[in-house]
């Protein structure tokens, strides 16, 4: 195992996880509901009324606005190169939906709620999710 | 009205955390995968960072209160380890490895390439329905 120690962000990454379950903290603690997105969106494409619609819609729009809020308040424009194009980008998002819907969860929903409240589901879907992850990248960058 | 609001500077403060932690950059999550390669171990502090806060909270906060803009506090109650479960977790990951994109990075780097993200999402939304129609069976 090599460490790429030029890309390694980890102060900058902690910042971020800290917003990140600040985030859904204040989710939970106001709302009651657990920050998830794949669930989040799930509830827009199939609202239950039109409240839920809405304060999804609001989280939707401020996800989208960050961006420029980062870059109003660091000066710096984020990095965005793509891994994938095509099939393969178009399959991926095909597999995301699914299988988010299917896994009840995503990254956020399992990975950060899930397992902060030691939910043993969330901590048996993000263990499922890396490994599979981690093969398809072994897959495409190493033996492909 | 003002829970709206505060769903907006959630989503907001989110997807901020998203671009300081290096999630909103595909080839950056995919080093994170690559643990056989050049290996960028950094969306493990993303992990820590945001365990770490919300598991606090979630234990001083949360137990036996209620939300202040809601009855309860809606937390998932299934709590079988069933095949939905451990099939859709997998074919996520799959899904995540091949484009370095979970639905979090995609509503929030929607602004930053337009061209590809937005048939992305479209595209992972038609899955989410495919799903859980599927699931509901």
């Amino acid at each position: 195992m090599t460490i790429n120690w030029q890309a390694f962000t980890p102060e900058m990454s902690f910042l971020g996880g800290m917003l990140i379950g600040i985030a859904a903290l204040i989710l939970m603690l106001t709302k009651g509901r657990v920050l998830g997105v794949s669930g989040i969106l799930s509830g827009l494409i199939s609202p239950a009324s039109a409240f839920e619609f809405t304060w999804r819609l609001a989280f939707v729009a401020g996800t989208i606005l960050a961006p420029i809020l980062f870059y109003v308040l660091t000066g710096t424009m984020i990095e965005f190169t793509a891994v994938a194009q095509s099939w393969q980008l178009y399959g991926a998002a095909l597999l995301v939906g699914i299988g988010t819907a299917y896994g009840s969860g995503c990254t956020s929903g399992h990975g950060i709620c899930g397992i902060s409240r030691l939910s043993v589901r969330s901590i048996i879907a993000v263990m499922t999710f890396m490994t599979t992850a981690v093969a398809t990248v072994f897959i495409i960058r190493h033996l492909i | 009205m003002i829970s709206i609001l505060v769903a907006l500077v959630v989503g907001c403060l989110f997807g901020i955390g998203l671009a300081f932690g290096g999630m909103l950059d595909p080839s950056k999550v995919v080093g994170f995968l690559d643990i056989f390669g050049a290996w960028d171990p950094s969306l493990a502090f993303v992990m820590i960072g945001g365990i770490g806060v919300n598991a606090l909270g979630h234990f001083f906060l949360v137990k036996g209160k209620k939300p202040i803009f809601a009855k309860k506090f809606q937390l998932p109650e299934n709590i079988n380890i069933d095949r939905n479960l451990l099939v859709g977790s997998a074919l996520f990951g799959i899904g995540w490895g091949l484009a370095g994109l979970c639905p979090g990075p995609v509503v929030a780097s929607i602004l930053l390439n337009p061209m590809s993200l937005l048939p992305f999402l479209g595209v992972m939304l038609v899955g989410l329905k495919i799903g859980s129609v599927l699931k509901s069976k």
